[in-house]
């Protein structure tokens, strides 16, 4: 595909420059929809393009919007720019290249849900962005495109960064608002939903970079053109981080739907040494592991198809790729340890199991296990399974599980030697 | 207001509870037990540990109609959630199915005590919570005979961590619950513990200087499910099942709550059973299951080797052993020589027996009897006292409550907490006092009168005074209340001070007709816990103390030490006849005494006690008392006999019924209504640990109110008292205000070494522009000269207390009871 809609900066010129970027008629759209257009308008176009959240759930972003109750007050928008998924890259090029789309997104977004302040969630390493990003909220102030009263409408709107501490947790949207309240970083418990008690306690929407990135174009083009990208169920065009075992490591954008075969060899070139593909990842380590057959590679990369085929949401689009070299069992003791290391610590299944299944393959990958330990591991997750208070517990398991059920001859061949 | 009802089934009951109800709850009340670990009924559910997993099921409805999906059989057809749910954060909702017996919810069970076992060090037998403990009851439940962890993999941590010197935590132990975190922020709002760092390594952490620095830190350790928080002063103390529970009242303040002391044998004290340890006892309309550490850590003076065990009488200038009919003999002839000069100063530690007693031997003899008190007022809190079925437990929307002149924090605690909890519960708070308060933070109005001008502002608040625009708003959010309550105290006030202002509320409260009704009235933040029950007798502080025990001929000293209190005092105790005292300890007075009768101590007998609330409560033996020592109102009975008067000293039981006759307040009640027990919500009991902790439930008593004395309508007895000022300006010397703390220097608290570090010192807390007039600066020492004493003080700075004056505690060694002035000078440094 040539024609790229988040990914802009790679065709077009200074699109990094607020000059570069309104030289495309940039901003236009937002100050068209404050000056033209009802919040409703903006919502329902977003509601009918189908755009579908881009952190991992997938959740169609119209109908979170449209959550938004109009009786209490204040309302906020939270960019989440926490991007800590393993094999996770695209919102830093996004923030890095494109970023003045993203925040006329994030812009839109607080219009069309009437927030007068909307903060972006940063992950502590991308302190670089957040002063970039700092530096570009103050020009968009200067050029009069932030601010009080805008265009001379009655709409205000102010956007401040926030920095993480380096917590994967925190990418969770309750444990991100406990994060900007500047409280411990732990989920929080749902209902109510950040819609009615977000930031503050107040209705709040939170939604990831890419997503927002996408609002701009919608809003400029319509819903019908944006549906003319990706799948009827999901939409649009989404950049995947393919990673590992690939020739040419990297971020594509790609209508939804396009093949894991297309991605992988098409896009990146194919397996390095002309080795053979053994499994893939699709949503970094939260990933269910799927084995590399030729009906998996042919699996068409949207939120239905891998879920429904091998039990594999698509998350973030995360691709990590493993050739025949990689042992399953050494991976899947690299997820449980980041997960170990990430969990928050509130739930019981989540922290103990996690320490658990860390001891158990640390003990595998070290030679030192026994074949009862595969059971057990296996065992442990699903132990955990369908009791933790937030995602990341259940994230935890998934490799394992998966591992365990496809790959056990890699777990058997460091048993007892 | 009507609430909206549930109806739902949990296993094979029905049970209806109002819309809100968690399941867990809903459960309860129907003898259900679900395993919890984080939730505890007092606090917010937050569903950490998934302990408490169930199968719920939850009608079908119809998406057109609306209408619930039918059975054949026409039962509603349930939908059971693929997912267990937390009974401790789901709430019920009608036609809900809640299944705690299936194969399922006991292998989550097995699954969740698994995942905390891996972690937990399991070292019951050296563990302070074992044997009382919600984590080893549900392992002897669903734990597995075997581990399937690996020991030596085991995260090791830290098991002696000072928390702070009362608060011992164990960080193995912990199973990362969150209630203490959650009590402190929530209930008693001292957040002062946090959590910290994340995963496995999630650790309790005290964020205070000193550590853990709250005066309810000893609540934690009940409410803990595992050993993890124990107390400096009971750990590694006994075994839970060594110990027997006798009921008790704290009686270190007027709250009067409702505790258990835990009672053993020991070596050390001759197999003698001695306190252990001192935990709550739940009443709903007190204490809740909430204690404060004092009423916890102040114990251990009945124990003390200092305790007086036998008369001492003074013979040839010497005080010297006698026996008690030798002593009895010679009081009981000195009392009658005394005949009208007698006077009885008795103390409001003194429990409704042993003022009764008292009182009526020393009518006998036409003397006078007062109440050992800096606080005046009790003739109104009398008459417009609180009356049965008051709870401040349950004032909220649409109440108001005003608390003036008092400290509550550091007076009355768990006053304190009910109060703050109504506030949050939309009560209207009105606090007026000349310093900021720990209370203000939850007051609607906040208010400020100059130091001394309390009454001032009572009349203000009423619009009798002219007062500032902030007064006016607050008598506005007055005017609505559908119930008052009053709190008064004696922060920067003395006698005359704080009966003008008693007065003062009482024209208030007749004013807008808030008494003789439940939850209305006035209640004097005492000093002591039973100066309330000493009011209702009769008893009354004298206006002019010195004067009165100047003319004394026998002075008889119940639980007072005016010698210790005051140099003005001691003089004039030096010109009576004969002084005869009553204590547990070598006092001041009882050194100068001429006859030294030894007491029991509660724990060591039985007796009565009214809160401020006038709500009369059982105490109940819990050690044996000392060889040698008699109860007071033994003491007073067996001093009548001798005098002809036909006293009950038998049991407090039948003092106590003598008592009933006497004071209408008393009128009808007795020892079995104050032993009845009613049914509380939440159900914490003991049965099941995990529920509401380790805090006892209530089956000796919640104590009855007194009989209201005025009621609605009626008028007061007329008292007469002029709206008088105290010092209030101490011309070219220092005006010194006296305050409550805690932890003073009081007779008992010194006992209790734990607390060395919390008792206040004799430090001048003024605001820096009166300092610099003064020429005083921050930590110097300066000698002040009040009240005929010499005193050395270290000036703080303080710039939330207002100018013109300064604050200095009561009892840390300075004679100050009332607001005084005061010559101050730097000391020089040698
Ligand atoms: C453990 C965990 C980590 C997460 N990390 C991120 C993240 O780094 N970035 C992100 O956008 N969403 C992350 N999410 C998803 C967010 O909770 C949330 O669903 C998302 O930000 C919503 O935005 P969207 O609707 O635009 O996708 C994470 C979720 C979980 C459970
Ligand atoms: S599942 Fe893990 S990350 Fe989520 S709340 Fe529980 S402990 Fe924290
Ligand atoms: S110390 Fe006790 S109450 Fe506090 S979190 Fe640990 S187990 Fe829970
Ligand atoms: S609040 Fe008063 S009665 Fe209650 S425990 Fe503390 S000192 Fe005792
Ligand atoms: S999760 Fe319900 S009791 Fe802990």
């Amino acid at each position: 595909m040539s024609q790229y809609l988040l990914l802009r900066h790679r065709e077009l010129p200074d699109l990094d420059k607020l000059s570069g970027y309104r030289a495309q008629g940039g901003f236009e759209t937002f100050k068209k929809a404050v000056n033209d257009m009802s919040p409703a308008e903006v919502l329902t176009t977003v509601k009918e393009s189908g755009l579908r959240g881009r952190g991992g759930a997938g959740f169609p972003t119209g109908l979170k919007w449209g959550f938004i109750p109009n009786n209490l007050w204040p309302h906020y928008v939270v960019a989440n720019a926490d991007e800590s998924e393993p094999g996770t890259f695209k919102d830093r090029e996004i923030l890095e290249n494109n970023s003045f789309q993203f925040l006329e997104g994030l812009m839109l977004a607080s219009f069309a849900i009437q927030a007068n302040v909307a903060y972006i969630y940063l992950r502590g390493e991308y302190w670089q962005l957040a002063k970039q990003l700092d530096r570009q909220i103050a020009e968009l102030e200067e050029a009069g495109l932030l601010g009080k009263d805008l265009f001379g409408s009655d709409y205000s709107l102010n956007l401040y960064t926030h920095l993480g501490a380096g917590a994967y947790i925190c990418g969770e949207e309750t444990a991100l608002l406990e994060s900007i309240e500047g409280k411990l970083g732990q989920p929080r418990l749902r209902p109510p939903f950040p819609a009615v008690a977000g930031l503050y306690g107040k209705p709040t929407v939170i939604n990831n970079v890419e997503t927002l990135a996408n609002v701009p174009l919608i809003i400029a083009n319509g819903a019908a053109w944006y549906r003319s990208f990706g799948t009827e169920k999901s939409p649009g065009t989404k950049v995947f981080s393919l990673s590992g075992n690939v020739v040419n490591p990297g971020n594509y954008e790609l209508p939804l739907g396009t093949t894991f075969r297309e991605l992988i060899y098409t896009h990146g070139g194919g397996i390095p040494h002309g080795r053979k593909i053994k499994a893939i990842m699709a949503a970094g380590a939260s990933s269910t592991i799927i084995p590399a057959s030729e009906e998996a590679l042919d699996t068409p990369m949207d939120y239905e198809e891998p879920q429904a085929r091998f039990n594999a949401p698509l998350g973030s689009a995360s691709v990590i790729v493993m050739d025949e070299t990689v042992n399953m069992a050494w991976l899947v003791s690299k997820t449980v340890n980041f997960f170990k290391h990430e969990s928050c610590g509130k739930c019981t299944p989540c922290r103990e199991g996690t320490f658990w299944m860390n001891r158990i393959s640390h003990r595998l990958v070290s030679g030192n296990g026994s074949s009862a330990d595969i059971d057990l591991l296996d065992h442990v997750a699903h132990q955990i399974q369908g009791k933790c208070l937030c995602a990341l517990g259940e994230f935890s398991t998934m490799a394992v599980i998966s591992g365990v059920e496809h790959f056990r001859p890699d777990f058997e061949t460091l048993v007892g030697n | 207001m009507t609430m909206k009802m549930v109806t739902l089934r949990i296993d094979e009951h029905t049970v209806e509870v109002p819309a809100g109800t968690r399941v867990v709850d809903a459960a309860k009340k129907v003898g259900v037990d679900i395993p919890v670990f984080c939730y505890h009924p007092k606090l917010e559910s937050v569903g950490m540990c998934r302990m408490c997993l169930v199968e719920i099921g939850r009608p079908v409805v119809d998406r057109a109609s609306g209408k619930v999906v039918l059975e054949a059989d026409g039962s509603p057809k349930i939908q059971m959630a693929p997912k267990l749910e937390t009974a401790c954060t789901t709430p019920v909702s009608d036609g809900m199915l809640v299944v705690t017996t299936s194969e399922k919810v006991a292998a989550a069970r097995r699954e969740v005590v698994e995942f905390i076992l891996t972690s937990h060090p399991l070292d019951c037998p050296i563990c302070d919570k074992g044997g009382e403990c919600p984590l080893q009851n549900l392992t002897m439940a669903y734990g597995s005979g075997t581990s399937r962890f690996i020991f030596d993999e085991k995260m090791r941590s830290a098991k002696h961590v000072p928390l702070g010197e009362l608060i011992y935590l164990d960080r193995e132990r912990c199973i990362q619950c969150g209630r203490c975190v959650r009590f402190q922020h929530e209930v008693v709002d001292d957040p002062v513990l946090d959590f910290y760092q994340r995963g496995r390594a999630l650790e309790i952490i005290t964020r205070s200087e000193p550590g853990f620095d709250s005066v309810f830190s000893g609540n934690t350790t009940d409410i803990c499910p595992v050993g993890a928080l124990t107390t400096a002063d009971f750990r590694f103390g006994a075994r839970p099942w060594e110990m027997k529970p006798a009921a008790s009242i704290c009686a270190q303040c007027p709250v009067g709550c409702n505790i258990v002391y835990d009672v053993r044998r020991e070596a050390k004290s001759s197999g003698k059973p001695v306190i252990k340890r001192v935990m709550p006892r739940q009443n709903e309309s007190v204490n809740e299951v909430w204690i404060c550490d004092k009423g916890r850590f102040v114990h251990h003076y009945n124990e003390s080797a200092e305790r007086l065990t036998q008369p001492l009488m003074r013979v040839d200038g010497e005080l010297t052993p006698v026996s008690w009919q030798q002593a009895l003999e010679t009081a009981a002839a000195k009392l009658k020589e005394a005949g009208k000069g007698l006077v009885t100063l008795a103390g409001g530690r003194l429990s409704n027996e042993d003022l009764f007693n008292l009182r009526e031997l020393t009518r006998a003899q036409g003397g006078t009897t007062l109440l050992h008190t800096h606080m005046g007022g009790g003739e109104w809190t009398r008459q417009l006292g609180l009356n049965q079925g008051s709870n401040l437990g349950s004032l909220g929307n649409g109440d108001a409550i005003v608390v003036i002149a008092s400290d509550l924090h550091q007076e009355a605690p768990l006053w304190w907490l009910r109060v703050k909890q109504a506030a949050q519960r939309g009560a209207t708070l009105i606090v007026l006092n000349a310093r900021p308060t720990r209370l203000d933070a939850y007051a609607a109005h906040a208010l400020r009168y100059q130091p001394g001008e309390a009454a001032q502002a009572v009349a203000g608040l009423m619009g009798n005074h002219k007062t500032p625009a902030a007064f006016q708003t607050a008598r506005e959010a007055l005017a609505g209340a559908a119930n008052l309550v009053v709190f008064f105290g004696s922060d920067g006030l003395g006698l005359t001070g704080t009966r003008a202002l008693a007065q003062t509320c009482a024209d208030l409260l007749m004013q807008s007709g808030h008494y003789g009704r439940p939850n209305n009235g006035l209640v004097g933040v005492w000093q002591h816990s039973n100066d309330q029950g000493a009011w209702e007798m009769g008893y009354a502080p004298a206006a002019d103390l010195v004067g009165s025990l100047k003319k004394a001929k026998v002075a008889l000293l119940a639980a007072a030490d005016p010698v210790g209190d005051e140099p003005a005092l001691a003089k004039a105790l030096a010109g009576a006849d004969f002084v005869i005292v009553q204590e547990m300890f070598l006092t001041a007075s009882a050194e100068k005494a001429d006859l030294v009768l030894p007491v029991a101590a509660i724990p060591e007998r039985e007796g009565s006690l009214t809160s401020g609330e006038r709500r009369a409560q059982r105490f109940y033996p819990a050690v044996p008392a000392p060889d040698g020592v008699r109860p007071d109102y033994t003491i007073a009975a067996q001093l009548g006999q001798r005098l002809g008067l036909e006293l009950e000293g038998r049991a407090a039981g039948l003092v106590f019924l003598r008592l009933a006759q006497s004071e209408p307040a008393f009128a009808g009640l007795s020892y079995q209504a104050l032993s009845t027990a009613e049914e509380q919500w939440p159900i914490v009991g003991r049965r099941d640990l995990y529920f509401g902790g380790t805090t006892y439930d209530n089956n000796q008593g919640m104590g009855t109110h007194l009989q209201p004395v005025l009621k609605a309508g009626e008028r007061p007895a007329a008292v007469a008292a002029a709206l008088d000022t105290e010092l209030m300006d101490a011309g070219d010397n220092l005006l010194v205000l006296p305050h409550t703390r805690l932890f003073d220097q009081g007779s008992l608290v010194r006992f209790s070494r734990l607390l060395v570090e919390r008792v206040a010192t004799a430090e001048l807390r003024l605001n820096p522009a009166t300092a610099k007039h003064f020429g005083l600066a921050e930590g110097v020492a300066a000698s002040l000269n009040l009240n005929g004493a010499d005193a050395s003080v270290i000036v703080r700075m303080d710039d939330a207390l207002p100018p013109g004056a300064a604050w200095l505690p009561r009892r840390v060694g300075v004679p100050l009871w009332a607001p005084a002035a005061a010559q101050v000078k730097v000391m020089e440094r040698d």
